[in-house]
């Protein structure tokens, strides 16, 4: 989720509200002002013209009440919100506001993920005001998490993600386990204009059919023996969002109608409820299974199947794409010296040759782990092959069965057995020093 | 390098604090020492709303912090609030030295569900260092896994790591690592 940084002035004549609202939406990297009053608050108002974004108002004060307040703060600056603070019994004076023109209002005490939603929708309000006036510019924001690789593969990957985030429609991600099909839904959610809110992911493999009906669902106060209190579901965490389905293909059938059932109206009940709760989400999904033998057998439904698979993304295992595995390695290394502040600067020229010759079943997750593995145990400057748990056996490993695997293993061959000689191995090899060099770079190839 | 003291409030000595304590000492690189609980926590219930008030926790914390301890962090197992919130999961000192936290919401049978004691103790080594980061002059941080996200919701907190993004590490790693736990 991106974070949305605002600017927020808390007007309560109560001393504890102010203050801790104050430490709240500091703690959220809001700049916080508050004020007793109305004309304190009126007064730092025009002190800061056009720079407010929310202003958090109690309805009952001494002096100038909330409603009046509000009114001289819209014809000051139309343009902040204004979210009334009432207490229960005043909900009808809040609703009269909201007619006056207030954004919203809560009742105190507020519920902390209610208070969060809200100024979060406010915002993003805000923002969206601001872009269309052409005063922010989307190219500031953080776009999201930083995926690796120079790949031709990944380059495909990263024209697709570009593609399709901005639109609303539903993406399914293919790849073995470990390929980093969460990063490419995290990627897309946040070029996508659901950016502002969350991303919420469900490992729909990792739970028994009963749990994963609760987890999505959520459940009502009463619903069963001990539920004191309504749990969200993730589909009601979702809103606004994305919703992010892992291992999709592994869910039961009953599930599955009532996930299609939900993707296509958008609406549930809680588990125990009568409620009809409706939601707004983008869907993507994630799955290592083949959907379309899944649906020959019967194992996945059909409907769901046409639902969902609207947007595909494959994602290559790693062994298809060893020409990354250095930009890989470099990355985690960095990572893992940060957080260890271990001044570890990289690896050796043999333990990387080992690194590419490693078949990774496991992909990105399998090598991260290594790097992490050999942060720990390894000596700077540079990581070693001991540091490396891998049964490495050097020209044991398979090799992948891509044109580009084998490529890149002829020409280690090849360049090894001629000592790096880079002329007699472009002879060997039937191509010219240039094309020489430039596929040792895009191997990543070095001398051990 | 400042160590860290967890001191357990009545009532929540029960929990598995001395695995939390080794957990939060990986997760910062610094020292935490376990101490006897504190029994005076009875002056911040608020019969009216039936909490209590974590502020007032945090300025006991504050007075019971052992001079050998840069920070302290109390461990409640009752329900907490800030007076404009129905609750909270815990709180902090903004680059200060005291937090609490509270085990009673992060527990699933709060919630009508089976114990799961496991999942218990990683949301509260979160919660834990993730109000120690407040301590450290943290801010809540907007990559999704850093335990530094801001969580309203219990289930939010399972959805992040219980360690520190590279940015957030990097404001909270002792300078001189080589002297380590």
């Amino acid at each position: 989720m991106v974070e949305l940084h605002g600017r927020i002035l808390v007007v309560d004549d109560e001393q504890s509200v102010r203050e801790s609202l104050r430490e709240w939406f500091t703690k959220d990297d809001h700049e916080v002002e508050t004020a007793a009053d109305a004309q304190e608050a009126l007064a730092k108002l025009q002190n800061r013209p056009g720079e407010w974004d929310v202003a958090l108002v109690d309805i009952k004060m001494p002096g100038m009440d909330g409603m009046e307040l509000q009114r001289h703060i819209r014809a000051q600056d139309p343009n902040v919100l204004v979210i009334m603070i009432t207490a229960y019994a005043a909900v009808d004076t809040a609703v009269s506001a909201l007619k006056a023109g207030a954004y919203d209002y809560v009742t105190k005490p507020f519920d902390p993920d209610l208070l969060s939603q809200l100024i979060r929708a406010a915002l993003v309000e805000r923002r969206a005001q601001r872009e269309a006036r052409g005063v922010v510019k989307r190219s500031h924001e953080d776009p999201g998490p930083e995926i690796i690789g120079r790949s031709h593969a990944m380059q495909e990957v990263y024209e697709l993600i570009q593609t399709v985030a901005p639109t609303d429609s539903t993406v399914v991600i293919r790849g073995e386990s470990g390929t980093g099909k969460e990063l490419v839904a995290r990627a897309i959610h946040a070029r996508s204009k659901r950016r502002y809110f969350p991303l919420i992911p469900v490992n729909c493999g990792a739970l028994a059919e009963s749990i994963l009906e609760s987890e999505l669902f959520g459940h009502e106060r009463g619903a069963f023996t001990g539920a004191h209190y309504r749990r969200k579901g993730k589909l009601e965490m979702a809103h606004g969002g994305t919703l992010f389905l892992d291992e999709i293909g592994n869910i039961a059938r009953k599930t599955q109608m009532d996930l299609l059932r939900v993707l296509e109206t958008k609406q549930f009940t809680r588990l125990g409820g009568s409620e009809v709760v409706t939601v707004d989400f983008r869907v993507v999904c994630a799955t290592n299974r083949n959907l379309e033998r899944a649906l020959q057998e019967g194992d996945f439904l059909e409907e769901l199947y046409y639902r969902i698979n609207v947007f595909t993304i494959t994602l290559p295992a790693l062994r298809e794409r060893r020409g990354d595995i250095p930009l890989l390695v470099d990355h985690f290394v960095g990572k893992y010296a940060a957080v260890m502040s271990k001044p570890v600067e990289g690896v050796t020229p043999e333990a990387l040759d080992r690194l590419m010759r490693h078949p990774w079943p496991g992909n990105v997750r399998e090598l991260e782990n290594a790097v992490e593995r050999a942060m720990v145990v390894g000596e700077p400057p540079l990581l070693r092959v001991r540091d490396f748990s891998l049964r490495l056996n050097g020209g044991a490993a398979h090799v992948g069965d891509s044109l580009e695997d084998v490529e890149l293993e002829h020409i280690r061959r090849v360049l090894h057995e001629q000592d790096w000689d880079i002329t007699r191995s472009a002879q060997l090899l039937g191509i010219n020093r240039v094309t020489l060099y430039n596929k040792i770079k895009k191997y990543g190839l070095r001398r051990a | 390098m400042g160590a860290i003291c967890v001191m357990p409030f009545a009532g929540a000595e029960t929990l598995a604090l001395d695995a939390v304590a080794r957990r939060v000492a990986l997760l910062t690189s610094r020292p935490v020492h376990l101490t006897e609980p504190l029994r005076c926590a009875e002056s911040a219930y608020d019969p009216s709303r039936d909490q209590y008030n974590s502020r007032h926790l945090l300025q006991l914390l504050h007075e019971a912090r052992p001079t050998s301890a840069e920070r302290i962090v109390g461990i409640a197992s009752v329900d907490l609030f800030i007076p404009v919130l129905t609750f909270v999961f815990g709180e902090a000192q903004l680059d200060g030295s005291a937090a609490v936290v509270s085990s009673l919401r992060l527990d699933n049978r709060f919630y009508g569900l089976p114990a799961d004691t496991a999942r218990l103790e990683t949301r509260l080594v979160t919660e834990v260092v993730h109000e120690l980061g407040h301590t450290f002059g943290l801010r809540h941080c907007g990559a999704s896994r850093c335990v530094m996200n801001r969580s309203t919701y219990v289930e939010e907190i399972d959805l992040k790591d219980e360690s520190f993004c590279v940015q957030c590490a990097s404001k909270v790693q002792p300078t001189d690592p080589a002297r380590g736990l």
